[in-house]
């Protein structure tokens, strides 16, 4: 955490960027028009491997669709993303190659298979074969129902397992969601404002949660308007505005940037 | 947390025995009835009702295939039609080449409409018809090459939802064209018919109607078997979550499209299946079977019945086609495709599950709560 202290308050842009080669994830003048409409204006930031983000900014920051950009969604006009030390070039591949390498997204609208159970739901999202044929004839292995166990511990979902996932409460989606995710084992985690419509307990026990998953050795982005949660979690915050970063550092820092209150007050 | 959760639901569940119990009971007892009574008998099955009911059996199976893409994948085919005359066609020409010397013309080789056309040789791709095996080959593989092809494509694209059921149209309607112009080689408008024997069995003979009736219900009993060994098995778990949240099967790592390409070329060999064993039964196969009003009438059927339940579909198919029959032959003829409309309006508004899928949702309301997660229902939605 050292880093963080050294860090200078306004420092906006860049700060505290690592290399490419050191970097997880690594975005360099990342830009995405829309019509005219620039959703990321070279956008550049890292994410270090073992980390977890609080990414924050007012609505149309930029924030989903840099989401859309990591995960393949959205093809970039300009600009850099790589994975895993820059090996990987993120922006020739599709949505289910890039899942494969190991980042995971959450939406910000839950979605589970509703008319699947939920213990079905994790089943589907197991890490393990994907492709069509070899699926017709799949067994469900011991190592399999073990590792599907232990997910529900963390998401405390265990006695809802044989729910159908449209049953569930708006926050059980949220952490079954989230459980789906675990469950793909990926290095990388997108969360898309996971809190949004929870109540309070169920924030707390998310920030919890999320935290747990980030001790266990991946790493997190999270975005989030719920400033509550953010400080729950603990962790560096990213500003983004109009599609580029705003300011970088502790929640704390990141709240006393003049820019960043003058952003979000509308002074 | 009870040890039921964790066990797979049957490969055949109750109301599938039921309806295996029935079609074993039908497919024994019809035959039986048709052949051994006298025709002056009570229980005497007449061998027209018998071809009938043969008919109804080859339209479930068709049903059942449209069922297995629409119910389970959201895969909404307006084209279905197709694949079932291409393997109606398949048979055809076998049958066909069955006929000789027998022919108006008496060639040998060629069929009567060539000789017609004044075609001197045979045209290459009616090579090997005269070899069943080879026929019955075609019966699986035109349909398929055709789905794989169209669905390689289609999906690969992702094109989805109402675009997806448009292209489907388009394609049984140009294959309906095609097949309308006599060049083609499948005999034109008038399609292929005169049938005189298969396998060398006299076609119109009781005992062969009697085997095809037979076969027809053998045909739709495994085809069941088949669409439930897919739909509960981790590939057919896939299928339902694409019907439900497309995407977020792709950002879970499944190529949606490969999952969906082979649900549509299974369903595409079980709908040729079924036209191969409606040809010989009816006598004739033509470019009609391609109109796309056909199509739309497999989707009825389905929706009578209940989407996403196998069983449902092809009751629907039986009973909507029973009352074809029944309302086609008296005063009400004229208003027939009225009362076809309505019904499928009147389905949509009160029985938006069709006829089992209600049944089901009757039956989980009367049971108690703490058993309630036995099999998950499909819940579909609206047509996409």
């Amino acid at each position: 955490m050292s880093d963080i202290e050294t860090l200078e308050p306004a420092a906006a842009e860049g700060a505290a960027r690592k290399t490419l080669t050191e970097a997880l994830l690594y975005l360099d003048g990342v830009t995405v028009t829309f019509d005219g409409f620039r959703a990321l204006n070279a956008l550049s930031f890292t994410i270090d491997p073992g980390e977890m983000r609080a990414i924050i900014g007012p609505n149309g920051a930029g924030k989903t669709t840099m989401m859309d950009v990591i995960t393949g969604k959205t093809r970039p006009d300009k600009g850099d993303v790589f994975f895993d030390g820059g090996t990987t070039d993120l922006t020739k591949l599709d949505e289910t190659q890039i899942v494969t390498l190991g980042i995971g997204r959450k939406f910000q609208k839950p979605t589970v298979f509703e008319s699947h159970t939920v213990l079905d739901n994790l089943r589907l999202a197991l890490k393990g074969q994907r492709r069509a044929l070899p699926n017709i004839f799949r067994r469900e292995t011991a190592a399999a129902r073990e590792r599907i166990d232990e997910i529900f511990e963390t998401i405390k979902l265990t006695e809802h397992r044989g729910r159908l996932g449209g049953a569930l409460s708006h926050g059980q989606k949220q952490w079954l969601e989230i459980g789906m995710l675990l469950a793909q084992d990926p290095r990388l985690l997108l969360v898309d404002e996971p809190v949004a419509g929870m109540t309070d307990a169920e924030t707390a026990q998310t920030a919890e949660l999320l935290r747990e998953i980030n001790a266990n050795g991946h790493s997190v982005v999270v975005v989030e308007h719920d400033m509550t949660f953010v400080r729950d979690l603990g962790v560096r915050v990213l500003c983004l505005h109009e599609g580029s970063v705003l300011a970088e550092g502790t929640l704390d820092q990141v709240s006393a940037n003049e820019r960043v209150i003058e952003v979000y007050l509308g002074r | 947390m009870s040890p039921s959760d964790t066990r797979p639901p049957a490969l055949i569940p109750t109301n599938g025995l039921v309806f295996l119990g029935v079609l074993a009971a039908v497919a024994v007892l019809v035959p039986l009835l048709n052949l051994t009574t006298s025709p002056d008998a009570a229980v005497h099955v007449p061998t027209y009702v018998v071809s009938l009911l043969g008919k109804y059996l080859t339209y479930a199976l068709l049903a059942l295939s449209v069922d297995l893409i629409w119910g389970y994948v959201g895969i909404l085919s307006l084209g279905q039609g197709a694949f079932f005359a291409l393997g109606g066609y398949a048979m055809g020409m076998y049958l066909m080449r069955q006929i000789g010397t027998r022919g108006v013309y008496g060639d040998p080789v060629l069929p009567d409409f060539m000789v017609f056309l004044n075609w001197k040789e045979l045209p290459w791709f009616w090579y090997g018809f005269d070899l069943f095996p080879f026929a019955l080959l075609m019966v699986v593989l035109a349909p398929g090459i055709l789905a794989l092809v169209f669905g390689w494509f289609a999906f690969r694209s992702r094109v989805t939802g109402v675009y997806l059921s448009i292209i489907t149209q388009a394609m049984t309607f140009a294959l309906l064209l095609a097949f309308f112009r006599n060049d083609m080689g499948f005999g034109g408008n008038n399609g292929l018919t005169d049938f005189k024997d298969i396998l060398g069995f006299n076609i119109q003979s009781d005992g062969t109607r009697a085997v095809l009736f037979f076969l027809s219900a053998l045909a739709l009993g495994l085809g069941y078997v088949l669409c439930r060994f897919l739909v509960r098995s981790h590939f057919g778990k896939v299928l339902i979550a694409i019907r439900d949240a497309e995407t977020r099967v792709r950002f879970t790592g499944y190529r949606a499209e490969n999952y969906k390409l082979v649900a549509f070329v299974v369903s595409a060999m079980l709908a040729g299946i079924a036209g191969a064993l409606y040809v010989p039964q009816v006598g004739i196969i033509n470019p009609s079977e391609f109109s796309p009003a056909n199509s739309i009438e497999i989707i009825v059927w389905v929706a009578v019945g209940g989407r996403g339940t196998l069983v449902g579909a092809a009751l629907g198919a039986v009973l909507v086609n029973y009352a074809k029959t029944y309302f086609t032959s008296g005063f009400l003829a004229p208003y027939w495709l009225f009362m076809l409309g309505g019904l499928f309006v009147a389905v949509t508004l009160f029985l938006p599950k069709g006829i089992v899928g209600t049944y089901y949702e009757w039956r989980e309301k009367r049971r108690p709560p703490a058993d309630a997660a036995g099999e998950p229902l499909p819940d579909p939605k609206p047509a996409e």
